[in-house]
């Protein structure tokens, strides 16, 4: 099949350049939270997974600690690790593959992959998701990281409110049904009460330890919570599996 | 130059991440509730940083023109606009509500 006739191609492309865009955001977010221009390239192509780094960068501008906010994108990176368990079953790469499928190994990359029934299809999706992504995403974090340098007050701009933002937006997907919708707001109130009483960058920690507490004593669906930030399927979801309300029954 | 050893390790730890799943054999990935704490911590984390983003300033907490972007970015949301849309509601609500006083 020529390349260009790939439906995992296509999509994998129309999603590179939607999530490569928001890159932007991300870079001029990062230099306006206190993080110098190489700072920022190395979160983008060393780390390479937004929400992890848009934790990091969130910690940091609260005024947190550099451990806390290490601790907060390591956590937030654990998904990663259960994706590399499904690709590795599902692609099969071996030698130096894998190490570099490990690398691009993102929501995006493995809804891209996982969406495709033929193995063919699969395995194009997810290299054409991953490193589509890996490179816009990086150009795009460079061109955020310069204009944001150039704007002055970010509040002005209300960049403050972009991450806030982007936070509700990578949150909202996984909202569905009653019980995530439970688990956030819990994890809400704690981050809430814990503010005033321990030091800035420990309430994430208090929240992640009751999400944890709550999925170890629980028994809810298992993929709770891994949908992808983006779902390149949408389009084709929409009418039979829309986004439900978080108010409305699953 | 301490934030940059905190970054580099955060770098080293994610990739550790990724690649563990592509080490451990797949059986683990049947356990649930390895799997199901992945996915409500996920979810407890995002909801702690929007929160934390939303109203906290350091160890004290503040209602101000960032409670705007929260509820620009839900509208959005609620009518499905794409992400890029969605962060431009956000800054263009907290940036509209300051110029009009609103801190």
């Amino acid at each position: 099949m020529r390349l260009a006739q790939s439906p995992a191609v296509r999509v994998g492309l129309s999603i590179s350049i939607a999530t490569g865009l928001y890159g932007v955001s991300f870079g001029a977010l990062s230099v306006t939270s206190g993080l110098d221009f190489w700072q920022t390239m190395a979160l983008s192509l060393l780390l390479f997974s937004g929400g992890s780094q848009f934790a990091f960068i969130g910690v940091v501008a609260g005024g947190g600690s550099g451990v806390a906010a290490m601790s907060a994108a390591t956590l937030l990176g654990m998904r990663n690790g259960i994706y590399g368990m499904q690709l590795n079953a599902l692609l099969q790469p071996r030698g130096w593959r894998r190490f570099a499928a490990a690398h691009v190994t993102i929501d995006e990359s493995t809804a891209t992959s996982t969406g495709q029934t033929d193995p063919a299809e699969q395995r194009r999706g997810f290299w054409t998701a991953g490193i589509g992504i890996f490179v816009l995403w990086n150009l795009f974090t460079a061109v955020g990281a310069l204009a944001g340098a150039a704007l002055g007050d970010p509040k002005q701009w209300g960049l403050d409110g972009a991450a806030v933002a982007a936070f509700l937006g990578l949150l909202w997907p996984r909202l569905k049904g009653r019980e995530p919708a439970a688990i956030a707001v819990v994890c809400a109130v704690a981050t809430v009460l814990a503010v005033p009483v321990v030091p800035a960058g420990v309430p994430i920690l208090v929240a992640a330890a009751v999400a944890a507490a709550v999925g170890w004593f629980s028994h809810g669906r298992t993929d709770e919570g891994l949908e992808p930030d983006v779902d390149p399927y949408a389009d084709q979801h929409r009418g039979h599996e829309s986004r439900r309300s978080p108010g409305e029954a699953s | 130059m301490t934030l940059w050893l905190w970054l580099l390790l955060s770098c080293v730890l994610a990739y550790a991440w990724k690649l563990v799943g592509y080490l451990l054999p797949a059986s683990l990935l049947r356990n649930p509730r390895m799997s199901r704490i992945a996915g409500t911590m996920t979810i407890g984390l995002l909801a702690s940083l929007t929160v934390l983003n939303t109203v906290a300033s350091g160890q004290s907490l503040t209602l101000d023109a960032r409670l705007g972007a929260l509820a620009a970015a839900a509208v959005a949301l609620w009518f499905r606009a794409p992400f890029l849309m969605v962060v431009l509601a956000g800054a263009g609500a907290a940036a509209g509500l300051r110029l009009l006083g609103w801190n």
